[in-house]
């Protein structure tokens, strides 16, 4: 178990920075799911806010990838 | 941002060094030691191709593929709405056939009405001028049997009558009294009125 | 078991980012803009794909079509209403800009799926220059057809007199970031998934869990066709949606 102090710091930067990427999941989900409990209520005005679903989707998913790139950054860049 | 460029540039030179040095061993083998992403040396490469292939597909796109197949899609639509004129106006035609269908079919019950009513008038005609026939027929032949009859029974009536004048004049003689040709058929007369009748 | 596999896992080493690497396809040595790469071998793919699907699919013009037409006159339906219900009847002039955007992203992402691929939607400066001619052209656009008008997209009428500067630079700045996020989204969409999926069959190696390993690689290649379509459908939407506020500035 020898190795540079710096590594370490760098493979804990990645992992923080992965959580990151659950408050996407989280929000993506909270999209989805905000959009299926409106289009249960009234099924015949979700057909035309699909297209408003995907980009509140990718808009949340964004700041996710975000965070990815960030930590391949630290992972392979830095 | 920028200093993350600028860390990954540096990188990826050190990178270019070693893989120029390392040339001869270039292969399958080779391993990414950065993020191949951020190798500034080779961003020139892609977007060069890559404007390259997007002008080449945007002219394709463009000038044959999106006008062909609105073409088609309008084309579809033309035939799609002429389909259906042409089956309104059948529908139509359909119905127009239906109707004559049905007042053919009612002119000929009319028809087949009128004939049989007809028909019925004759015979009937027919039948009552037979019918008349018939019972003057049946009338005179009635009335002549009845004139035979009348006159059979007048007949036989007489004969009777006769019959019996004599046989009581017989009888009268037999006995040994004198005959009375009167006085006898005044008796004759008066039982046979009570048989006769 | 456990020691078993701490064993193994010494020995076994994960190059994800390997199949990311801009090779020469002819010769070894140094990669220059001209030098034909494993990037334009699948550039040129991209190409001919699509001309197979959209202009030797269609060859028939068929009033009744066969297969290949009709995913053809699907995806020209999808993009069509697309582009006419979000930006409006007056966007439709950008069709086939928005087209060729569209196929490229899904013939890319596609193709970048087959096994041995190289994904050229995965790389940044692929996904850069498509966002950053996306941004350009609807700058340009904006300011074309609105003049200085298009500048009513960052004055927001609707809101309070006073917090309107402050929105204004809220404004700006998310102008000014949507190319990058508009292309990091596709990339790194690509670069996650194949990671994974990459990490996944390097678990392949040992053997206790090289069941589990070749069912989470089916797994996640899956989620990944789905992925490659719904990153595709999500630039070209956006890509309305940014056509729309250069046509359309006023909120």
């Amino acid at each position: 178990m020898e190795g540079n102090i710096g590594d370490l710091g760098q493979y804990i930067g990645v992992g923080l920075t992965a959580i990151g990427m659950g408050g996407a999941a989280i929000g993506v989900g909270n999209v989805a799911g905000n959009f299926l409990a409106g289009a249960l209520r009234n099924p015949s005005a979700a057909a035309g806010q699909t297209a408003t679903l995907f980009i509140g989707m990718a808009f949340a998913e964004a700041l996710g990838i975000f965070s990815f790139l960030v930590a391949l950054l630290l992972m392979f860049a830095v | 941002m920028i200093s993350l460029l600028e860390v990954a540039a540096t990188v990826a030179a050190d990178e270019y060094t070693e893989s120029v040095a390392s040339s001869v061993a270039y292969g399958e083998s080779e391993t990414a030691t950065g993020l191949p992403q951020l190798d500034l040396s080779t961003f020139g490469n892609q977007i060069f191709w890559l404007i390259i292939s997007l002008l080449v597909l945007y002219w394709v796109v463009a000038k044959i593929a999106l006008p062909r197949i609105g073409a088609v899609l309008s084309d579809r639509q033309g035939a799609i709405t002429g389909d259906l004129m042409a089956a309104e106006e059948f529908k139509l035609k359909a119905k127009e056939a239906e109707a004559a269908y049905d007042k053919a079919l009612a002119d000929a019950r009319a028809e087949a009405g009128k004939i049989v009513a007809a028909n019925r008038a004759e015979i009937q005609k027919d039948l009552d001028a037979a019918i008349a026939h018939a019972d003057a027929e049946i009338a005179a032949r009635a009335s002549e049997s009845e004139g035979r009859i009348r006159q059979i029974r007048d007949s036989a009536d007489s004969d009777a009558r006769d019959v019996a004048r004599d046989v009581a004049a017989e009888l009268v003689r037999a006995f040994g009294g004198t005959t009375d040709q009167a006085a006898i058929d005044q008796a004759v007369d008066r039982r046979m009125k009570g048989v006769l009748q | 078991m456990a020691t078993e596999a701490q064993g193994e896992a010494t020995d076994l080493s994960f190059h994800p980012m390997d199949q990311f690497i801009v090779r020469p396809l002819f010769s070894d040595g140094p990669v220059h803009w001209y030098t034909p790469t494993n990037v334009t071998l699948w550039l040129f793919l991209i190409v001919l794909a699509t001309l197979g699907l959209l202009v030797l699919g269609t060859r028939g013009r068929a009033i009744v079509p066969t297969r290949g037409q009709s995913i053809a006159e699907m995806a020209y339906g999808l993009v069509h209403k697309m582009v006419s219900d979000i930006a409006g009847k007056d966007g439709l002039k950008y069709f086939p800009y928005v087209m060729t955007l569209f196929m490229f992203i899904v013939f890319a992402n596609f193709l970048g799926l087959l096994p041995m691929a190289f994904t050229v939607t995965s790389h940044i400066a692929v996904t850069g220059v498509l966002a950053l001619s996306v941004f350009l052209t609807v700058t340009a656009i904006g300011f074309i057809k609105n003049g200085a008008h298009f500048l009513d997209l960052f004055w927001v009428r609707s809101a309070p007199l006073a917090i309107r500067p402050v929105l204004a630079v809220i404004e700006v700045i998310s102008y000014f970031v949507r190319p990058v996020s508009h292309s990091i989204r596709l990339a790194g969409n690509m670069i996650a998934g194949h990671a994974v999926i990459k990490v996944f069959a390097g678990f392949a190696a040992i053997a206790a869990v090289a069941p589990v390993a070749i069912v989470a690689v089916v797994g996640m290649y899956a989620f990944e066709i789905l992925v490659a379509f719904i990153q595709a459908y999500v630039f070209t939407i956006l890509t309305c949606v940014y056509l729309k506020d250069a046509l359309h500035p006023s909120h």
